[in-house]
């Protein structure tokens, strides 16, 4: 009975979207600051980079966090083209300015982190590349949502928009790996391996990284109902226009 | 305060940008939330009178 | 379809600038470059196989906003709609006028500006080879980009924010192209990748750019 489909209807959603804000956010809150002060304050040294491991706890978690925020818009689009939900396309609309902001914060700590230990800011990596692309389409996608007045119009461009630039995105990313042999390690979390990196530095990103999702879905949710407030204030004026 | 060492700058700056840009986006949503509600409450209710 | 291919390459013919002036922008700017960089050959030889495939890049870039402006603000477009041509046949039409009117004349183009850049004798036919095989993905999906922003008034600069993100993959597999074929290796395999890219996007990007044609003429 219950199905997701329900939340399509955006009175439904703003009454669940209220009721699960304050845990998300608090949830969010809660594993930000156990993780940061516990990656902050309580885990060693790394012997090869020193303290500069430290800066790990938020570099993995948003650089991550970055590209599920596009999968979530890809999905979010698609599911707009096809079932013409407008939460939906409002909810894509939403995610990317955070998204866009995960992907400044992986850039910037990134370049933080490679000053003192590759000895240059910026390093035309496949790694790094991809993610000042990948900010590229989130200035782009944000921009056409900007430039078009019709809502409607602008959820359907934005959404061929958006799976355009994946299948693009996608591509670009496998011709930075064959242009280019990279400096940045491999992948510091992966399923398929026993154990990613020493217990000390794992926790403490694990919940970090549960920080970051939940503070993405938080804040998602609260920018999806002001999105649908604006959507509600623009047709009650486009109706006292008419009348 | 643990002993960052020589690289203090680097980590500490990365936090500062990590925080201060989440605390913007942050501060950002909850502005544009707030005009909303309150340009959406002031439009409803000058409907609620007129009507 | 041929016909509206033929009116396309008529008027872009008659009205003037269409073959002319993005090659005039492809030689200003390869002009432009050893300002910037310095005379010296070396150093220009180096850089040359970029430099012709970003000129190449900017002058398709160019002439991107022109491709539907022009109809949609007459009306043309709304009636092509109406008629039985369907719009994703409009839409390969309307990129293969832009190829034959932007991308053959830059393909023809290059080698003497790489002649001006002393660009290395064995990257020529590699520089022809990859320019002609990448130029039509340009031009397809600059006609997507085009479709998105066909409605919005001055949509010049948001087209490049838009359309230049896309043309990485094939900037990084035809410019490598000819590097390696200046430094004498293999440039089959990058050449063969953008060839895939070029039929890839050939294949989907007029049903993307109909898609959007038919919000933005709702």
């Amino acid at each position: 009975m219950a199905s997701i489909w329900e939340y399509a209807n955006p009175r439904k959603f703003m009454a669940t979207s209220a009721a699960l804000l304050p845990w998300t956010a608090g949830v969010a809150a809660l594993c930000l600051v156990t993780g940061l002060v516990w990656g902050f304050f309580f885990t060693p040294d790394d012997f090869r980079q020193g303290s500069t491991v430290k800066i790990i706890y938020v570099h993995v978690p948003s650089a991550i966090m970055a590209i599920n925020a596009w999968l979530m818009m890809l999905v979010a689009s698609l599911i707009w083209v096809i079932r013409r939900h407008h939460v939906s396309a409002l909810a894509a609309k939403a995610a990317a300015p955070v998204g866009m902001v995960f992907t400044l914060i992986a850039l910037a700590t990134g370049a933080l982190w490679g000053q003192p230990m590759w000895g240059t800011w910026w390093e035309w990596d496949p790694r790094l590349t991809s993610f000042l692309i990948l900010f590229l389409f989130y200035l782009g996608y944000m921009a056409l949502w900007e430039a078009i007045d019709n809502p409607d119009s602008a959820a359907d461009l934005t959404a061929v928009l958006c799976l355009v630039g994946s299948v693009f995105a996608v591509i670009s990313r496998y011709a930075l790996l064959f242009w280019n042999q990279g400096l940045h390690q491999g992948a510091t979390l992966s399923l398929d391996r026993e154990q990613n990196i020493a217990n000390v530095f794992w926790y403490p990103l694990v919940i970090t990284l549960a920080g970051f999702g939940f503070l993405f879905i938080a804040l998602v949710l609260y920018r999806t109902q002001t999105e649908i407030r604006a959507r509600r204030l623009k047709a009650l004026i486009a109706q006292e226009r008419m009348a | 305060m643990p002993d960052l060492g020589t690289y203090a700058l680097p980590v500490l700056s990365s936090y500062a940008v990590s925080l201060g840009l989440l605390i913007a986006v942050i501060i950002a949503s909850v502005w544009k939330a707030r005009r909303v509600r309150a340009q959406l409450e002031n439009v409803e209710n000058r409907r609620g009178r007129s009507a | 379809m041929i016909g509206l291919l033929k009116r396309d390459l008529a008027l872009a013919i008659r009205a003037g600038g269409g073959f002319g002036l993005s090659l005039a922008f492809f030689l200003i700017f390869t002009t432009l470059v050893p300002f910037g960089v310095g005379p010296q050959t070396q150093v220009l030889a180096e850089i040359a196989p970029g430099i012709l495939w970003l000129g190449a890049l900017l002058a398709c870039l160019l002439s991107l906003d022109r491709i539907f402006q022009l109809d949609w603000e007459d009306g043309t477009l709304d009636l092509i709609a109406t008629s039985p041509v369907p719009l994703e046949g409009l839409a390969a039409m309307k990129a293969l006028a832009h190829w034959i009117t932007t991308g053959l004349p830059l393909v023809a183009a290059a080698p003497m500006l790489g002649l001006l850049l002393n660009l290395p004798g064995p990257a020529y036919p590699w520089l022809v080879a990859a320019l002609a095989l990448g130029t039509p993905a340009l031009s397809a999906i600059g006609t997507f980009g085009a479709a998105l922003t066909v409605g919005i008034k001055r949509g010049g600069l948001l087209l490049s924010l838009l359309v230049l993100p896309l043309y990485m993959p094939t900037l990084i597999f035809g410019a490598l192209c000819v590097t390696r074929g200046a430094d004498g290796l293999d440039a089959l395999t990058p050449l063969i990748l953008m060839g895939g890219i070029t039929l890839g996007s050939l294949a989907i990007l007029p049903f993307a750019a109909a898609a959007a044609l038919r919000v933005n003429l709702r």
